[in-house]
């Protein structure tokens, strides 16, 4: 992994590098509204994930409560913008008190669980984010319950904003992409994706993400040399959490709908944990990879079952489990097989090639 | 102080925590008889939540093998459970007492042998490759629990079944103006059942001496000459087994069960074990009476914090006693 100019890594360098093309020039390659969406999913997933691999994978964290704090960001931006009305002080107060809420509880949760055994970590983190996502739904005065909240975002962002008009006073094209508040909105979700994304890559490249490596490969070890373990391990729980709720933030802009199912629920958990580990685990890289591969496919691929299962219709149980809705059958059988036999996943594996 | 913690450790110690609960909730309610409907139920519930948990806690007391996938045998005992006392519907509704226990039986024993197999087969297939490796453990048995739960969607539905109760267990008996559910009467039995055969078979037999030396020093009971790869199979088994008839159990308590069921009780389960320290099943219990009473009684003070009474209650525990309250792994 430290191998600096191996091809394998050359090979995922230049990978995430064409998504991130990809990325900037999708409204004007896709040019349809599912493909726009899927982008800015991807965006803001690869954000959301190298966050939990900041944990996961550098540290040898194992939380489930990242949707939590996605979850604060994504309520707090929704809450603000309903009570304030759509204008970029709600957001930014949304945000600020999602991340606020975040580390309070992410101290609070990592302090509480510095005195237990390191095991407990995981399954205090599963206990606190279910409360969450069960106070979500019932404080239903704020966060609208089950049925979640829908708000306006400020104006910049609404489809009927023009940013350019032509002579004739309707919006300007640019190789046929009309240039309206769509555009800008996925442009938000690019730009403050990447800085989050660039955040992250500079604090792992630091001499705080040798540190955290360090106490993934031995804890005592690093004890010994003299870092304070438990401090950094909060430090990071504390700081992956408020790139998580930030991403929430962004994500809660972009949608204008915040809902249990679309932020705090255990299916985007095990999404993040798949895309984890699907990508590779202990680089950057593997969050863009993994999560570039699961949301493609979980657009794309349900189709795709959609026609196997008509095709095998007669064949007992085979349509059952080849119904879309099953698709998370197949996804968890290849996690299992990739936890065996590719512990790295897919970036690590690649990067590791060409390195003897 | 140190002469208080003395006295209350020869009445019992942590023992007494149900006791005082039980006491300071009859206080705070202040109606005995709707004290004594909670007390039970709480009673109830927490036997059937230490069915599920036991497992766990002996598992990864012995092993050191955490499986977050040991919900998935708790959501299989339950619908297993359902469909066998589904097909078994004519002998249910039947008058006759004897067809009731002979059904019941069957789903209860359908859900046990569903239980050890599924057992046997993720603890030689999915966790056999992961010994001693807890970042991929947890992730494996993640995986393991997503695809079970698919599994059950894909036999059983995603629309919620109804659970048939054999009749003799329906209703409730009145003493007074108390009303004891006849099913919350009998799930603590079986619960206690368990316990006590487990106790007897862990403190009073060669095979449970074994086992509480694994616990406590694994490597010591290799190097003596004994198998404990085997033994460690057979008490997943049984963990899985005792988990999934904790599902069953729990199935005839809701009557309604959706494939949520698991998930929503591997978190008590967890809080369970936490509280009652790892690799104990007298902790256990303990954790799980405190829990199903906490949850009752808090349900019926104060609703608006029911779901967060299990949390503070944990929260609360681990402050004081930071490895659980019994804990046997040191």
């Amino acid at each position: 992994m430290h191998s600096k100019s191996t091809y394998g890594t050359i090979a995922v360098k230049t990978a995430v590098l064409l998504i991130a093309a990809l990325l900037l020039f999708a409204p004007f390659l896709f040019q349809d509204v599912r493909a726009l969406e899927v982008a800015a999913r991807i965006c803001i997933f690869i954000v959301l994930v190298a966050s939990y691999d900041l944990l996961i994978g550098y540290t040898g964290i194992v939380s489930f409560a990242h949707t939590m704090f996605f979850g604060f960001g994504a309520y707090g931006a929704a809450i603000a913008l309903r009570q304030m009305g759509p204008g970029w002080d709600a957001v930014a107060i949304g945000a600020l008190a999602g991340v606020l809420v975040s580390l309070v509880v992410a101290t609070g949760v990592g302090l509480l669980s510095l005195r237990v055994k390191a095991i407990f970590f995981a399954m205090i983190t599963l206990a606190t984010a279910s409360v969450a996502l069960v106070l979500a739904s019932q404080l239903s005065q704020f966060t609208g319950g089950e049925d979640g909240i829908t708000y306006r975002v400020p104006d910049l962002f609404k489809p009927a904003t023009k940013l350019m008009v032509d002579e004739t006073g309707k919006v300007a094209r640019l190789f046929g992409v009309k240039l309206n508040g769509k555009l800008a909105a996925y442009y938000f979700v690019f730009f403050t994706s990447l800085a989050l994304f660039l955040l992250m890559l500079r604090v792992v490249a630091a001499p705080l993400g040798s540190v955290l490596k360090a106490i993934h490969e031995n804890e005592a070890r690093a004890e010994a040399i003299g870092y304070r373990v438990v401090a950094y391990r909060t430090f990071v729980f504390c700081l992956s959490a408020a790139v998580a709720s930030l991403a929430g933030t962004i994500y809660a802009v972009w949608l204008k709908y915040t809902g249990p199912d679309t932020t705090l629920s255990f299916a985007i958990m095990i999404d993040i944990l798949l895309m984890v580990v699907i990508g590779g685990m202990g680089t950057m890289w593997g969050a863009v990879v993994g999560a570039v591969l699961m949301v493609v496919a979980q657009y794309y691929l349900r189709d795709l079952m959609g026609a196997a299962a008509e095709a095998t219709a007669n064949i007992p149980l085979l349509p059952d489990l080849l119904d879309p809705d099953r698709w998370l059958f197949w996804l968890g059988i290849i996690f299992i097989l990739l936890v065996y036999f590719f512990p790295r996943g897919i970036t690590g594996t690649i990067m590791q090639k060409g390195a003897r | 102080m140190d002469r208080i913690s003395d006295i209350m450790g020869r009445f019992g110690g942590v023992y007494l925590l149900p006791l005082a609960l039980a006491a300071l909730a009859f206080v705070l309610i202040g109606a005995p008889s709707s004290w004594a409907t909670l007390t039970v139920a709480g009673l109830a519930m927490g036997m059937m939540v230490f069915l599920m948990a036991s497992g766990l806690s002996l598992i990864f007391g012995l092993m050191d093998v955490l499986n977050f996938g040991h919900s998935a045998f708790v959501s299989f005992g339950a619908f297993v459970a359902a469909s066998v006392l589904a097909a078994l519907s004519g002998w249910l509704g039947a008058d006759n007492v004897l067809l009731n226990i002979v059904a019941l039986t069957l789903a209860i024993i359908a859900a046990m042998s569903f239980g050890l197999a599924a057992g046997w087969f993720f603890e030689t297939v999915i966790i056999r490759p992961v010994y001693h490796d807890h970042l991929r453990q947890i992730l494996i048995t993640m995986g393991a629990l997503i695809v079970s739960e698919q599994i059950i969607l894909a036999i059983w539905g995603g629309t919620p079944i109804t659970v048939l109760r054999p009749q003799f267990l329906e209703g409730a008996w009145i003493i007074g103006d108390v009303s004891i559910e006849i099913y919350r009467i009998f799930a603590f039995g079986l619960g206690l059942a368990a316990f006590i055969g487990l106790y007897l078979v862990l403190n009073r037999t060669r095979l449970g001496l074994l086992v509480r030396a694994g616990v406590e020093n694994r490597e010591m009971v290799e190097a003596l000459g004994f198998r404990i790869d085997r033994l460690f199979i057979g008490v997943f088994m049984v963990g899985s087994a005792l988990a999934a008839v904790g599902g069953a159990m729990w199935a005839g308590y809701e009557t309604l069960i959706t494939p949520a069921l698991g998930g929503e009780m591997m978190i008590v389960v967890f809080i369970v074990v936490i509280i009652g320290g790892l690799g104990s099943i007298e902790g256990t219990l303990l954790g799980a009476l405190l829990v199903g009473l906490t949850a009752n009684y808090v349900g019926f003070l104060a609703p608006k914090l029911a779901l967060a009474s299990n949390m503070i209650l944990m929260t609360a525990i681990l402050l004081w006693r930071p490895n659980g309250l019994r804990p046997a792994v040191k």
